[in-house]
């Protein structure tokens, strides 16, 4: 069947699979005929996205971002791969004067520079085949707008989109292609942590053009057609999917 | 922990506000500046200065000072 979305044959990387968006991709990847190897931080979740994944040869690798020697260990058990998403994130809402040193640490290290160095490490390895497809998973926080308490996190999605425009010129000429998906708000648990209400939440979602959050399945098809051969002459750009939030 | 320094504590987060309005029953989330980012600060100051993880909802349920501070005492 004709299908230019097609991930058939494509061994990939997706990381943060145990929850949220990175589990839809790896998911949704796995339904266009993708072996995947899932890596995320807690067993329990791994496992239940694992579950979920459609046909066979796929892997799991636990693993914490802020551990740096887990990222070695990732690289180590790699096979040659054909596609990285980096999805792996977290958020701390705090308001600027609150936002210490071991909060800007902590925030930068998971969503910048763990995910900078696993993809140093995985290229300089050689284990991502030339012609290959990296995405990340950005934000429209930090790039083209922010929220309240959200200036770290807001700061490590701008620094990705920078990370991604340079890699792609540097991996250009392997053929590897680096892009970035920036999505609005998604109903995920990223905000299980308590500090903003479900009716905080619920105001936010008014605010949207089209009257609701994302769901993580429609960030991971903007994925699929960056991991698919469809998108095979775009890099170093960014997808916004958001719902229609900064258009006003 | 004392209520005294709470208070004061609270009121920090406030930037319009004189401090002197404060006190244990100020309905904290009346006064002309109160938004969700004084919310968020309020949670940010008990994490750092009293180790406790407020949620965003027990501020919404709470009225006044003294209502934040019985929660953070029963914790600390």
């Amino acid at each position: 069947m004709y299908n230019p979305f097609s991930l058939e044959g494509k061994v990939l990387l997706v990381t943060g699979a145990s929850s949220g968006i990175g589990k839809a991709i790896a998911i949704e990847c796995s339904k266009l005929g993708a072996k995947i190897i899932i890596c995320g931080r807690n067993k329990g979740r791994l496992e239940a996205t694992n579950f979920l994944l459609v046909g066979n040869g796929h892997q799991q690798i636990l693993a914490d971002f802020q551990q740096e020697e887990d990222i070695n260990s990732i690289v180590d058990q790699l096979p040659i791969i054909d596609g990285i998403v980096n999805c792996a994130g977290i958020t701390k809402p705090l308001p600027f004067q609150f936002a210490n040193k071991t909060v800007i640490k902590e925030v930068l290290n998971v969503n910048f520079v763990a995910p900078a160095v696993l993809n140093q490490l995985i290229i300089k390895n050689k284990k991502l085949r030339n012609g290959s497809s990296i995405v990340f998973i950005s934000s429209i926080s930090g790039v083209f707008c922010s929220s309240i308490g959200g200036s770290i996190y807001s700061a490590s999605k701008g620094a990705i989109n920078g990370l991604v425009k340079g890699m792609a010129l540097d991996l250009a000429h392997k053929g590897i292609r680096v892009n970035c998906v920036n999505p609005g708000m998604i109903s995920t648990n990223i905000f299980s942590e308590g500090v903003i209400t479900k009716e905080q939440l619920a105001d936010d979602e008014k605010k949207y053009p089209l009257k609701r959050f994302g769901k993580p399945e429609e960030v991971a098809y903007a994925v699929i057609y960056l991991l698919s051969d469809a998108s095979v002459w775009m890099t170093g750009s960014n997808i916004v999917i958001d719902g229609g939030y900064t258009l006003i | 922990m004392e209520i005294a320094d709470f208070i004061k504590n609270v009121a920090a987060q406030y930037e319009e506000t004189d401090t002197c309005e404060f006190n244990a029953n100020t309905r904290f989330k009346e006064k002309d500046e109160w938004s969700s980012l004084t919310a968020m600060a309020i949670i940010a100051m008990v994490d750092e200065v009293y180790k406790v993880k407020l949620l965003g909802e027990e501020i919404r349920k709470s009225s006044t000072i003294n209502d934040i501070f019985d929660i953070v005492k029963s914790r600390t």
